[in-house]
Order: C-alpha cells, then sequence, then structure tokens
C-alpha cells in the first residue's frame, strides 16, 4: 500500500506502537522557547530527571517576550539561559541573537526534509514547509521530548489541499492559507495533516510555504507539510551541502520522501485561486474570513508587521514597496517588528528600515511582540489591531481588543489609509 | 489516580479556545497554583461568571473542538488547580487532548447527539456525574434524573490517566 511523505517519515522514526494507531516516534530535534520551557524544566527538575536525551539535537530561543518587561518574564529567560548552559546546548539565542522561533530555526538550517521535530509551540507546524514533520506539543510531551527524544502521536492521516490557478496581483500567500482556513474550518483538519501541493505550492518561495504551513493550524491540523524540491535545498544548500555532491543530487535525494503514486489520502481538495481576492478576517476565529472590499472602511488603531507568519525578509519587501514615499495615518501606530537580527539586518541594507520609520512605524528588536499580547504594542480595551499575525482569538493582542488578520500589503495599506483597505489601490495608484 | 467525579459545569458554545480558558498574559507564571484565579477569565458566554459558577465544579460538559488555540499546557493546568480533571465534549483540539491525558486527566469525546441530550436534561440543573472507570461509563445526575452514558479511551490514554502521565510512563519505557 502507498504511503505519503508524512506516513514515510513515521515509519522511519517508529519507536514503539503502544496501542491501536498510537506511534512513539524518535525525534530529530526539539526547539524551547522561554514560555513552555521552564514549566518543564522545574517539573523535570522537581522529578529529579533534570536530564537532556542529546545537548545537540536540543535548539533554544528566548523569543516571546524578549528584553523581558518584568521580573517573572525575566525569570523564564533565567530559567532557559541556566538550563541551556548546564546541560551544554550550544544552539541557545539570547538577546543580540535571538528571533522568532519558527523563523530563525529554519534560518539556521535545524530543519532538514525528513526530520521530526516538536516545540511546546502550537505554530510548530511550520516547519513542515521543509518536508519534514513538525508538531506543537504541551510542555509534558516537551519534557518528555528533552527527556528521551521520543514523542507519541497517532499515525498521520492527510488532507492534500491541491492549489492551482494563477496568483492574482496583491494576493500573497496569506490570502492562500485563509482563504484555505476558511474553507476547512477550525476544526476542518483536527488530528490530520494537511499537505500543500500544486504548482501555485511549487512555485512559492520557503517563506511563502513557511506562511502557509504556519496556520495549518489554525484548521487545527496537526503540522501542514509541502514536499521538499529545489526550492528547499537552494534555501538549505550551506547546511546540507556536506552530505550531498550536488544541488541536484540533494532534490534528487529527499524525492525518496515523495508520496506514492498509490498513497492513500484522507481527502485531496482542489483549491482554484485564480480568482482569490486579498482577505482578512472579521471575528474571533481565523476562519471567519471575508474579502478586504466588504471590510472596507473599519477604523484601526494599531498596525502590526511580524511574527511567525509574515515577519521574513518578503513580508517585510512586500509593505516596504506599498509605505515607500507614504505616511501612516496620525491615528494608527504602527509596529514593525522583524522576525529575526538576520532578516532585521537585511532589512537594513535594503533601506526598508528606513520606508517604515520614514512611513511612520516604530521598529523594533526581533521578538513575538505584540503577537501574543504580552508586550510590545499589547491593545487597550475597544481597541483594533491590523495584524499580520496568525491568530485572532478574543483577548489575544490585549483584553478587549480586536484583531484582524491579513497579509503584509494589506495591513501595510491600512496603516496608510487608517481603516482596512485594499493594497491594490496602493500599487495601483503609483504605477 | 485523578478524581473523575463531581458537580458539573456546562459550557454551551463551540471552539472554546486556549486563550478563553487561560489568557496569553498569565503565561509568566512558572507554578501551576499561581493559574488558578484565572481559569476562563476570557470565556465570552451568556449567563456564565468564572468568579461563581467555577467554584465546586469537577467536570465540564461542552460542545465541539474545546481546548483549540495555543499548546499552552496552562491550560490543563488551570482546570486541575480549580479541581477539574474531566472534560467531556464532542470534539477537542489535538493538542490539548494529549495534554489532559499527559497531565493524567482526561477530555472524552462523545457524540453529538449524546452531548445535545445531556444539555437538554441537565444543563441548568445541579448536576453530579460519576466515572466508572471499570465499567466505561458515566452517570449522571440531576434531582430524581439519573442517565447513564458509556464511553471509549483508548489502551495508551488509559495507560496514561493509570501511569499518572506520560513522563512516568515514557521514562520507564524508552
Ligand atoms: S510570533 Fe506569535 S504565533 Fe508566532 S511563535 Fe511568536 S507568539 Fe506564537
Amino acid at each position: 500500500m502507498g504511503k505519503t511523505i508524512s506516513e514515510k517519515i513515521f515509519d522511519s522514526h517508529l519507536v514503539d506502537n503502544p496501542s491501536g494507531d498510537i506511534h512513539v516516534i524518535r525525534l530529530d530535534a526539539v526547539f524551547c522557547h522561554e514560555i513552555t520551557t521552564p514549566v518543564a524544566i522545574n517539573d523535570l527538575v522537581a522529578r529529579g530527571k533534570d536530564r537532556v536525551f542529546d545537548p545537540d539535537k536540543i535548539k533554544a530561543v528566548i523569543d516571546h517576550v524578549t528584553p523581558a518587561k518584568d521580573s517573572k518574564t525575566a525569570m523564564q529567560g533565567k530559567i532557559l539561559r541556566e538550563w541551556a548552559l548546564r546541560h551544554n546546548i550550544k544552539d541557545f539565542f539570547d538577546i543580540g541573537r535571538n528571533g522568532v522561533c519558527h523563523a530563525i530555526f529554519p534560518e539556521k538550517g535545524f530543519v532538514h526534509p525528513g526530520y521530526t521535530v516538536i516545540m511546546g509551540d502550537s505554530h510548530t507546524c511550520t516547519h513542515g514547509a521543509f518536508g519534514a514533520f513538525a508538531a506543537g506539543v504541551g510542555t509534558t510531551d516537551l519534557e518528555v521530548g528533552i527527556l528521551k527524544g521520543v514523542c507519541a502521536f497517532q499515525y498521520p492521516s492527510t488532507i492534500k489541499i491541491n492549489i492551482s490557478g494563477q496568483m492574482p496581483e496583491g494576493v500573497y500567500a496569506k490570502d492562500v492559507i485563509l482563504s484555505i482556513i476558511g474553507r476547512l474550518g477550525v476544526n476542518g483538519a483536527t488530528d490530520k495533516i494537511v499537505e500543500f501541493a500544486g504548482p501555485v505550492v511549487d512555485a512559492m518561495s520557503m517563506e511563502a510555504r513557511m506562511t502557509c504551513c504556519n496556520m495549518a493550524v489554525e484548521a487545527g491540523a496537526t503540522s501542514g507539510i509541502c514536499l521538499p524540491d529545489m526550492t528547499t535545498v537552494e534555501y538549505l544548500w550551506e547546511f546540507i551541502k556536506d552530505e550531498h555532491t550536488t544541488k541536484e543530487a540533494a532534490a534528487r535525494a529527499y524525492q525518496k520522501l515523495y508520496p506514492d503514486p498509490d498513497a492513500i489520502y484522507e481527502s485531496i481538495i482542489d483549491h482554484d485561486i485564480s480568482r482569490l481576492e486579498p482577505l482578512v478576517t472579521f471575528g474571533y476565529k481565523p476562519d471567519q474570513v471575508k474579502p478586504v472590499k466588504e471590510m472596507q472602511g473599519i477604523k484601526i488603531d494599531q498596525v502590526y508587521i511580524g511574527s511567525c507568519t509574515n515577519g521574513r525578509i518578503e513580508d517585510l519587501r512586500v509593505a516596504a514597496q506599498i509605505l515607500k514615499g507614504e505616511k501612516i495615518s496620525d491615528s494608527v501606530r504602527g509596529i514593525l517588528s522583524p522576525a529575526t537580527p538576520k532578516v532585521f539586518s537585511q532589512a537594513m541594507e535594503e533601506g526598508i528600515l528606513k520606508i517604515f520609520m520614514d512611513a511612520g512605524f516604530c521598529v523594533t528588536n526581533p521578538t513575538c511582540g505584540a503577537c501574543l499580547g504580552m508586550s510590545n504594542g499589547v491593545l487597550a480595551q475597544g481597541e483594533v489591531c491590523a495584524s499580520t499575525t496568525n491568530r485572532n482569538f478574543n483577548g489575544r493582542m490585549g483584553k478587549g481588543g480586536m484583531v484582524h488578520l491579513m497579509s503584509p500589503a494589506t495591513a501595510a495599506a491600512s496603516a496608510i489609509a487608517g481603516y482596512i483597505t485594499n493594497s491594490r489601490l496602493y500599487i495601483g495608484l503609483r504605477d | 489516580m485523578k478524581n473523575f467525579s463531581g458537580k458539573v459545569l456546562f459550557l454551551d458554545r463551540s471552539d472554546i479556545n486556549t486563550d478563553e480558558i487561560i489568557p496569553a498574559k498569565y503565561l509568566s507564571e512558572i507554578s501551576k497554583e499561581a493559574l488558578k484565579p484565572y481559569l476562563l477569565e476570557d470565556l465570552r458566554l451568556d449567563g456564565f461568571s468564572p468568579n461563581q459558577d467555577i467554584e465546586g465544579k469537577s467536570v465540564i460538559i461542552t460542545r465541539e473542538n474545546f481546548g483549540c488555540g495555543s499548546s499552552r499546557e496552562h491550560a490543563p493546568w488551570a482546570l486541575e488547580t480549580n479541581g477539574i480533571n474531566l472534560i467531556i465534549a464532542e470534539s477537542f483540539a489535538r493538542i490539548f487532548r494529549q495534554n489532559m491525558f499527559n497531565c493524567g486527566m482526561m477530555a472524552v469525546a462523545l457524540p453529538a447527539g449524546a452531548i445535545d441530550r445531556i444539555f437538554k436534561q441537565f444543563s441548568g440543573k445541579d448536576t453530579f456525574l460519576e466515572t466508572d472507570l471499570q465499567k466505561n461509563i458515566f452517570i449522571i445526575k440531576a434531582g430524581g434524573l439519573t442517565e447513564e452514558i458509556s464511553f471509549n479511551i483508548s489502551d495508551f490514554q488509559r495507560a496514561l490517566v493509570d501511569a499518572g502521565g506520560w513522563v512516568e510512563y515514557a521514562d520507564s519505557r524508552y
């Protein structure tokens, strides 16, 4: 019987099959950040199990609240920092070298095709963009991952989404994934892997693939996944070149992971994006999406560009194109958080930071910042934020605040207008 | 093993997410006990008041996709510190369900029809639920009304409940 890519990855990592379709798999990487890991560390210490399975396979970053905003977040950083030191975890990224986990770990080449990865963070699915099985887990799973290098999952069943059509102007990966979540619903993919396939995905950059996989969990999915190809190889080449003679050879080797022609899918969905319009969310659930034009004119107080969804260099470039020579509305606070130091310095070299600052944006250090409503732009009661992040839950960016999710282009255009609006207007205006 | 019986809190809504169960601003807490006062603080639900309705409850019965959103295990912990170790729903988000069993707690799915019937018969009443883990049944009681409902959990989930969670289970085996 044919297998999907996820089934192949599971089979090659099988450790135990304790019951039914539960598979305990071996992990190639365990990622850690300072919000969910300290509790795991404290618990391991309390149990007398303060050990790590392999310090080289554990990667850690302080990213959610950095620099620390108060004594409690300072303590979270301290616990993680001391633990990394104590266990000789060399890939630990502290302030000055830190960035949003799901942006910095791929950048460092920590995820290869065929890998299995867990992290105590629901958007770990982002790393599926590299043809890996990567899933968010809770603290206890993280503890066991740290201790034993294993995790238990249901054997994967996959929904394949064939994305086809010509990407219309002003439409980006974010609009594509919002349209898919709108179609599947917030639990349409629960306990499933979403495999993004088809010509649109083949043509996407790694950044765009990460944006899609990042939000798979918003449809309930265990993970998103894309097939590794030449684009993947190019992105990772610096980190994989010792294992392969040429790029072509690497791409060929990764084809072993490709689904068999007779692989069995839970379902296959054809998703044509030729007529897709820029989208925005309107409620407190990420599947509540509408075309921007139906939300045109909704007043906003803050614009946030950043996060593991849309804080990468491509995202900043697109937004900068729209902001160039413009000023954001007096009634809007604009915040840009480049996702990593590399993105930050690239944006600096390309003049992108200056464009943002000239337009009136505040540029923060790389961090999750306002995305989770803990620091760097928390909303006040009744305020509205146009945001490139991935979650619009009630209270997500601050109690009583409203979050509208959208692409960096739509967010930049809305910052200028002071209300939700279509970026095409701005591109059109200048052309 | 944890206690899976007691008074029932009915939450008649789908898609109750982890931000509603425990808002992100409390994630800087590093002890479970500190989360106790904030359970369901941001839940938007008519007639529900966290200050009045949580005290004394041990079981939650709710609708679809409970626990969606973030991976934070703070959600089960906030429940646990309030003495709530059992959630019964039509369905759960994967990470939340796994987190519950990993902590030796239970997240049990029942068919939509059964949940609907329970809501019709019992919500709004002073309801008590008893869990019989030998026979795999819930016994639900309010006033003179009693209903028995059978449920299923996998052998693996049961092993986690018996072991008191995944850390002990995994460390002794792998
Ligand atoms: S940027 Fe937001 S969604 Fe991404 S890891 Fe950070 S807090 Fe989570």
